[in-house]
């Protein structure tokens, strides 16, 4: 039988949840409010002359061939980051799930670098491949790589991208390892006993099973990629060498920020919102009918 | 009863500390961090002991450009600080920003305090007056680019390590036989665009910009494009792949490269000697920018780069009395000579300079006085007072860009100049129409 609790308080209800409702509007609602209404403006820095300029800022971000390569680097960047993130640790996990002595050892020491704030983390790479003192940069040089990611755009993106992964990892990790311990073992034995291989028995019974952690790790990955990195990329490459690393949500902390040109900016913010609302709208649509439980 | 007592202590108390309390408090927001900070926090120490009416707080509020965000944003919310470091390509929006600062000339008239612009070295306050010649803000630390050369790694490769190249002909010479005798990093820069660009520009007395480098107006559009400027960095990006130039990156990441040894020339800010004495375990010299021995009228003189201290317009207006007494104090001649040989600033005032000379302080320290004698090597022309864009910070990113896509070999010198210019002039118009 259901148990159900009723407030019959009027207010009781509005009371309790006015926290969480002042936090939603003052956290998102507000600034997303002035991100919108700014991207209307043409303003100086000091916000002492407005100009009403319509539609104008979004007219010139599309016409920049700047915002739309950004574009297509957030793109390339959030796939290699969602992909690679998923893959090793879905990895690690089934791995770890076999494992039987120190299993805890091994699975704690996973789990640490989630600890580490994204800043931290890419400071923590780039001194690993600093290209003049790097201990990485030197064994590549070794076999005659020459690393200097200052320059060439394709290490500095292989940097961030590695940096942004190792930290996401864990998090991964922890998921795909609650997911396959939830699988029923009877289900492996009955495949194993119909003579299918371990590698045949996790294609076609683990990770189907997994696939509702999967799609959740995916978008969670994805936003993460999209927005948490922004530590990363800051503490490292700032968006460089030639604008190879410039994520859409660095843009807008340039532009805004450093450049002070706050209609620039609000309307990328405004274009990076419609985005996420557009991903997250998918991605319900899509765990509901896609997904099986 | 208690309480009642306590309350009326308490009023006592009050009552008797109002007259303590009446020193005003002037807030300094600045960017200088570790040893320079301690500098700083001397000289508003130094400015509080010699005086009872006023107290300047300084308040280290991070890099640069937050410090500048974090003043406007305290201006927007309407309580901005009294004084804040803005850095030299941050000057043309607060000099936009009528209403929101207070000009320094004009501050310095009202309170009755002697301010003679004159007695600034001329490349520096030439980067910061109108166009009648007055300062708006008040100069603090400047440095300018200069050439620093490892004598260790010259002696190695059988240079004579007194003869550092003047020249870029002589520097591919030099850089050529350094490479030969296995020097993995030959040369590298801090500051790509400030060094080779901006200053690359006023060492050749070439224009960055029309309307003098937009002191003239800002309807002023980038030049930087010119066969000179091209020829410059498809030499850079040429020496890059002979082994010659090692890009560094951004901001002063080249300086490490240097200080370690690492590399055995290099270009970088006056300021970064300090660090290269205390870590860099070899000889070294600090001398002139090489310059293009083709291009007539150079060398020229060098611009500078660093801060000045801008007043932020204020409801009581009663401060800026106090604020004027600060500035007289921070400009004068001991303050700043010692501001100069402790930091490695240049000096600002001609009087520090000659008061730093007369001590004897450069024989002792070779190298300090090269920025201001490179600052100084001719009187500043139109194109070499110092340059004024609007929203440069983001100007300045975007040269970087096009110039780190030359050196990737990604595009040739000329495309991205080109560009360079296309896409900062587009920054110019709109800072244009949202400053009219």
């Amino acid at each position: 039988m259901e148990k159900r609790v009723v407030f019959r308080s009027a207010w009781l209800p509005y009371a309790l949840l006015a926290p969480q409702i002042a936090i939603t509007i003052i956290f998102f609602f507000w600034p997303a409010f002035q991100a919108g209404y700014f991207s209307f403006l043409l303003q100086d820095a000091f916000g002492l002359k407005t100009e009403f300029v319509g539609l104008q800022n979004f007219v010139e971000l599309f016409n920049d061939e700047h915002y739309l390569k950004s574009f297509k680097i957030t793109a390339h960047f959030s796939a290699l980051v969602a992909f690679s993130g998923i893959a090793i640790s879905l990895l690690l996990a089934t791995m770890a799930d076999r494992v039987l002595r120190g299993a805890l050892a091994y699975k704690t020491l996973l789990i640490w670098p989630y600890a580490v704030a994204p800043a931290v983390a890419g400071v923590l790479w780039a001194f690993l491949f600093a290209p003049s003192i790097g201990v990485f940069t030197y064994a590549l040089k070794q076999f005659g790589v020459d690393w200097n990611w200052a320059l060439q755009g394709d290490q500095a993106m292989l940097l961030v991208v590695i940096a942004s992964v190792w930290k996401q990892v864990s998090y991964n990790f922890l998921f795909f390892l609650a997911g396959l311990q939830s699988i029923p073992k009877s289900l492996i034995e009955a495949a194993a006993i119909d003579g299918a291989s371990p590698l045949r028995r996790f294609w076609t019974v683990v990770f189907p099973l997994l696939s509702p952690v999967t799609f959740f790790l995916l978008v969670v990955n994805i936003v993460y990629a999209f927005f948490d990195t922004f530590g990363v990329i800051d503490a490292t490459t700032e968006g460089g060498p030639a604008g190879a690393t410039q994520i859409l949500v660095y843009k807008v902390y340039h532009d805004g920020v450093k450049a002070g040109d706050l209609g620039g900016s609000s309307a990328q913010s405004v274009v990076l919102m419609a985005i996420v609302i557009a991903l997250t709208v998918a991605q319900f649509r899509f765990i509901e009918r896609k997904v099986q439980y | 009863m208690k309480i009642k007592m306590l309350a009326a202590a308490c009023a006592v108390a009050g009552a008797f500390a109002a007259p303590a309390q009446a020193q005003t408090e002037i807030q300094w927001w600045h960017s200088m961090g570790a040893a320079l900070g301690e500098r700083t926090n001397e000289i508003a120490a130094g400015f509080n002991a010699s005086q009872k009416d006023y107290k300047v707080v300084a308040v280290y509020k991070g890099s640069y450009p937050e410090s500048m965000t974090a003043a406007i944003a305290a201006f927007r919310a309407g309580n901005p600080p009294h004084i804040v470091q803005v850095f030299e390509v941050g000057t043309a929006t607060m000099m936009a920003a009528k209403g929101a600062v207070k000009p320094v000339y004009q501050m310095m008239k009202e309170a009755g305090e002697p301010f003679d612009p004159k007695r600034y070295l001329p490349a520096v306050a030439g980067y910061y007056t109108d166009p009648k010649g007055n300062l708006l803000s008040m100069p603090f630390n400047s440095s300018t680019p200069v050439f620093y050369v490892n004598k260790d790694a010259f002696k190695k490769a059988g240079l004579d390590p007194e003869k550092a190249p003047q020249t870029w002909k002589e520097f591919a010479v030099v850089a050529g036989k350094l490479k030969a005798a296995g020097q993995e990093c030959v040369y590298t820069t801090s500051w790509p665009s400030w060094v080779h660009i901006e200053n690359f520009s006023a060492w050749h007395n070439l224009p960055i910009g029309t309307k003098s480098n937009g002191f003239g107006g800002m309807d002023t559009r980038f030049t930087i494009n010119s066969p000179q400027h091209v020829k410059h960095i498809s030499m850079l990006a040429d020496f890059g792949k002979k082994g010659w130039f090692t890009y560094a990156g951004l901001g002063n990441r080249g300086d490490a490269r240097f200080s370690s040894g690492e590399c055995s020339m290099f270009t970088g800010s006056s300021g970064a000697q300090a660090t290269i004495r205390k870590l860099g375990k070899f000889e070294y010299s600090v001398n002139f920018l090489p310059y293009h021995d083709d291009i007539k009228g150079a060398p020229q003189n060098s611009i500078i780069g660093g801060a000045t201290l801008w007043v932020l317009s204020q409801k009581d207006k009663s401060v800026y009395k106090g604020i004027a007494r600060f500035f007289t104090y921070l400009s004068s001649t001991e303050v700043q000579a010692k501001w100069h040989q402790d930091t490695g600033y240049a000096p600002i005032t001609t009087a520090a300079y000659e008061a730093t000379k007369a001590s004897g302080y450069y024989e002792k320290n070779p190298g300090t006085d090269v920025s201001v004698r490179q600052l100084n090597y001719k009187a500043p022309t139109a194109n070499s007072k110092g340059l004024r864009f609007g929203n440069f910070v983001q100007g300045r990113a975007l040269i970087e860009e096009e110039m780190e896509g030359v050196f990737a070999g990604k595009k040739d010198a000329k495309t991205a100049m080109n560009e360079a210019v296309k896409r900062g002039n587009d920054i110019l118009i709109k800072f244009q129409a949202a400053n009219k």
